[in-house]
């Protein structure tokens, strides 16, 4: 960042405006006159700065100072709560959130909060929420970077803040909540005041919610097109209310499925008629599910055909279930499998390429699939698999082929480069 | 003027294939190989017991081969810079060798001695042993830049020439008429510590699972060999509960310590491929575990941030969790989850683990389970691991905990169902963690969930002689996924498994503007290795994005009543 030779501040109190330019000594030409840049020029290269950047500019001179208060730099902000010693990152300095409040609440559109694992931290980004009054706030994130501390906190103190901003606002589009102790009548006063406009609700592992709660939100919010929830949560109601005529499209719809200890959750299973309604409804939907159950407890799902396009499961997942899922899930897109065991997937592998013509992404990790099985999937699914993680682990090379011939052979398949994911051997 | 020479052994530490040493021998009148010790080291360093045992079995074993060749090591307690200056007078030295050190701070201690030497009239020679290849040339072959994936650096290696050929074992007859003056007091000024000098309390301290030294390392090389041979067709070996212990044919110990030169492990085992499989050529993949070590080598060589997140360009910036009680249960094996904590103890009673397991313990630390950073683990192996160097370690640990070159982090290791498949009858659990030997197979992996009745039977009660587990594996690692998923999902063009499904990013439907956004901590796509493909030699990627090189250590601007500055409201 330049200066001009000659003490700027002087020249801008002298000199607010164009026009005077007559009073200007000779020997300084315009194009040092930094102070005199047109508003919106500044706020140009203003755009392009880091916060910390901007905010040095802004020390400047008067002028640069108010470009730097211009409601436009201030419609985005994240603000960052860590403390020193659960964070080794900084924290938003306090005095700029101070500021934030008293001159930019209003100008505030796009808005979230990033706190550490400190519940001091989260307590905090609760208070700054409570005093968003007057803000016109369209998207709320509330992120634990590290531990969910937002769960620490006082669940009064957390619902207060947070329906200042539901009640306040209006206009949420878009709310990020996961991992909090949101409740159901939060989201009723969510409802009741952001109905037209709520189109994205993130809210997974939020224990306090209850299926008619998030029942409400879809009764209500008729233009909600991505929605993120634990399975506990879900309900044949719940897919029936998102299919409703008035409803629109639904786009991305998000399911985690958890299980602390085997045997502790039951897990209730959704009518295939739920389902086929939402498809009909919204033919290109998302369903996304995160599996971390234990391999017992998967019984209750994939039973019968299910639309699910995008399917992780975070520990291992038998033989069986994949068996199942070959047969029972046509719109699948994307799979992921963390662990199966030492049994060949071969069978279950070349059924999902069979069956699952949409499939386009893989991952494979601690399974075993024999090298000529691994070679006929990815000849079955050819140039559509666009993402092929495997680890180096997995594929059992055999009389067909080794490891140094796998590569070449799926790669020709594939019609590119392909090699296994590798891990150090050190 | 008769030639005296000074050979330095710092790693290297061996007299078969160590050029260096035997440019010091070359028409040498006298040589003197010396050992530095940092009198102050032992007891503040981060270096554990093993470490050091090993260490001084090694110099032990290289003081007993050179008295076969009349000769011996000068242990010499203190700072090279400060004590070469006297050394190269009292011993009238005209040179001074050592094989090379590719790690950034050795680069710099050498730099500085090579001054001094110079400023002494003494000639330096050094010679690049401790790698198979000359790291630089790696480099200058990828446009300047190391390799950031592991198959590009493969690409790379294949188009080098073959490593040079290991030289000759020191003998008498390369010694030739070169002698080491030798007093009669050398043991009490040069000799070779104990541990008990350096401060170490060995009472109770069980035998060594790994006994340093270059003769052992030699031993075992012949004996890795053997059995290699015997497994059929060079394949694979299948993972089984076996391989979890400490095998008589364990390489890894040796090769960081120099103890066995990498280049005459690497021609033995061409060797033997060619013998066994008829002259064909060996595959790349045969010298996994060397090429491994070349590579984070390569990584590191001029990079002394390696082994930092902040201000090091190619780790992504994760807000990890600080948390000293949580760190220590791992480090101290009380996670309450019996397959880590008997990896952590087999780590801490014998300085080795296996691959599979460093796997399992880094993801539990770092991206699995307990958010923490890579660098507290990589502090923890730095003092117990045998193998862990500096760039090895920390290049291993960015690995893992996906800060670096890798870049799928949707494979978690699970600290029940790993340990399971690997050995379902829990016979690794139980050699390391006594406490829990009562306990069936069915319920050695996750004792929590075990009926009281079992837990009796047991005669170890989950919560009062064995921890509870420390974390909800399945609801950590839930979290943890998103929370690396919503980092990579920041890193720009990242296309990756679990990132494809979710169009609408953070601020609701708005995009990132390319190229405007100029966050703190955005790193180039290719400092991670994202789109690293073989496109060809030079080119790995444009870089887009600038780095963020400028480390802000904080804010300097005042923010106090108003709008701060000079110019006032």
């Amino acid at each position: 960042m330049k200066r001009g030779r000659t003490g700027l501040k002087s020249q801008c109190q002298i000199f607010p405006s164009l026009g005077e330019r007559a009073k200007r000594p000779k020997w300084m030409t315009p194009a040092q006159d930094w102070g005199n840049l047109p508003h919106h020029v500044v706020l140009q290269i203003f755009q392009h700065l880091s916060l910390v950047d901007r905010a040095r500019a802004s020390s400047v001179c008067r002028r640069w100072n108010d470009v730097f208060h211009t409601p436009d730099l201030w419609r985005r902000f994240e603000f960052e709560l860590n403390q020193p010693a659960t964070s080794y990152l900084r924290s938003t300095h306090p005095d700029l959130i101070q500021q934030i409040i008293k001159k930019h609440a209003q100008h505030l559109q796009y808005v979230s909060f990033k706190v550490d694992s400190c519940t001091e931290s989260a307590e905090a980004a609760c208070d700054i929420l409570s005093q968003l009054v007057n803000c016109t706030i369209k998207t709320l994130g509330l992120i634990s970077t590290a531990r969910p501390s937002f769960m620490d906190v006082s669940q009064a103190h957390f619902v207060s803040a947070l329906t200042v901003v539901f009640v306040n606002s209006k206009s949420l589009s878009s709310i990020r909540i996961d991992d909090t102790p949101v409740d159901d009548p939060s989201l009723k006063v969510l409802v009741a005041n952001n109905s037209d406009t709520l189109k994205l609700l993130k809210m997974s592992s939020c224990p306090h919610v209850s299926p008619a709660g998030i029942l409400c939100v879809a009764d209500q919010c008729h233009g909600l097109r991505e929605l993120a929830l634990n399975y506990h949560l879900l309900s044949d109601e719940l897919l029936l209310a998102l299919s409703s005529e008035k409803h629109v499209h639904l786009e991305h719809l998000r399911i985690d499925v958890v299980s602390e200890n085997p045997g502790q959750t039951h897990f209730h299973t959704i009518k295939r008629s739920s389902w086929e309604a939402l498809i009909r409804h919204s033919p290109k939907v998302n369903i996304v599910m995160y599996f971390f159950l234990y391999e017992e407890e998967f019984e209750p799902f994939f039973c019968e055909e299910t639309p699910v396009t995008h399917l992780y499961f975070g520990r291992a997942v038998s033989k069986m279930m994949l068996g199942r899922i070959g047969l029972n899930c046509p719109r699948l897109v994307e799979l992921v499998v963390c662990a199966n065991g030492i049994e060949p997937l071969d069978e279950e592998l070349i059924r999902i390429a069979e069956r699952c013509k949409s499939l386009t992404a893989i991952g494979l990790g601690e399974c075993e699939v024999t090298c000529s099985g691994f070679v006929e999937f990815v000849k079955m699914c050819g140039g559509r698999l666009t993402q092929l993680s495997i680890m180096e682990e997995v594929l059992i090379p055999d009389s067909s082929y080794n490891m140094e011939q796998i590569h070449s052979e799926v790669s020709k398949h594939l019609g590119r480069m392909w090699f296994p994911d590798m891990m150090p051997t050190w | 003027m008769a030639l005296n020479s000074i050979h330095w052994f710092r790693k290297g530490l061996r007299l078969h294939d160590n050029p260096a040493l035997r440019e010091a021998v070359q028409g040498a009148a006298t040589v003197r190989c010396v050992y530095f010790l940092d009198p102050w080291f032992a007891g503040s360093s981060n270096v554990g017991v093993n470490r050091w045992r090993f260490l001084l079995q090694c110099l032990e074993d290289l003081d007993a081969n050179l008295r076969k060749l009349n000769s011996r090591l000068f242990v010499i307690r203190g700072q090279p810079a400060n004590v070469f200056p006297r050394l190269f007078k009292e011993w009238k030295i005209s040179r001074l060798t050592f094989e090379y050190d590719s790690e950034p701070f050795g680069k710099e201690r050498d730099a500085a001695i090579k001054k001094l030497a110079m400023e002494a009239g003494v000639e330096v020679i050094v010679k690049i042993s401790h790698t198979l290849y000359d790291l630089d040339k790696i480099i200058e072959l990828n446009g300047g830049q190391p390799p950031l994936t592991y198959k590009r650096f493969q690409t790379l290696i294949s188009r080098l020439d073959p490593p040079e050929m290991p030289v000759e074992m020191l003998t008498d007859t390369l010694m030739g008429r070169c002698v080491t003056p030798v007093s009669e007091d050398h043991g009490d000024k040069y000799g070779v510590p104990s541990l008990e000098e350096l401060g170490f309390d060995t009472e109770g301290l069980p035998s060594a699972v790994w006994p340093g030294g270059e003769t052992e390392a030699l031993t075992r090389i012949e004996r890795h060999l053997e059995r290699k041979a015997w497994v059929a067709n060079f394949e694979r070996p299948r993972m089984n509960a076996n391989s979890l212990l400490a095998s008589p044919t364990g390489l890894s110990p040796y090769l960081r310590f120099g103890c066995l030169s990498c280049r005459l492990f690497y021609f033995k085992l061409t060797d033997l491929y060619r013998k066994v499989k008829k002259n064909s050529s060996p595959p790349l993949s045969l010298y996994g575990q060397l090429l491994w070590r070349e590579f984070f080598y390569t990584a590191a060589t001029n990079n002394p941030r390696f082994d930092k997140m902040e201000g090091n360009p190619i780790c992504v910036r994760i807000p990890w969790d600080k948390n000293p009680e949580a760190l220590a249960k791992w480090a101290e094996a009380k996670t309450g989850f019996p397959w880590i904590d008997a990896i952590m103890t087999q780590l801490r009673q014998e300085g080795w683990i296996h691959h599979l397991a460093r796997h399992a313990v880094a993801c539990f630390l770092t991206r699995g389970d307990l958010w923490i950073s890579w660098e507290e683990g990589m502090k923890v192996f730095e003092e117990l691991l045998l193998d862990a160097d500096w760039s090895v370690n920390a290049g291993s640990w960015m690995w893992l905990s996906c800060s670096s070159f890798f870049q799928q982090f949707f494979h978690c290791y699970c600290p029940v169902g790993f340990g399971r498949r690997t050995d379902p009858n829990g016979d690794f659990i139980r050699r390391y963690l006594p406490v829990l030997r009562g306990f069936p197979a069915k319920f050695i992996y996750d004792p929590w969930n075990a009926p009281e009745s079992v837990q009796a039977a047991a005669k170890c009660i989950i919560g009062v002689h064995y921890p509870k587990p420390m974390v909800h594996h399945a609801e950590a690692s839930r979290l943890n996924i998103e929370r690396m998923k919503q980092i990579y999902q920041q890193l720009s063009r990242y296309r990756g498994l679990g990132t494809r499904s979710e169009n609408i990013n953070l601020y609701g439907e708005e995009k990132p503007q390319s190229g405007k956004r100029v966050r703190e901590g955005r790193l180039s796509e290719r400092a991670v290795g994202l789109v690293e493909e073989d496109k060809g030699p030079r080119h790995e990627h444009n870089q887009r994005w600038c780095l963020s090189p400028r480390g802000r250590v904080g804010w300097k601007v005042s923010f106090k009543g108003g709008c701060g500055g000079r110019a006032g409201h």
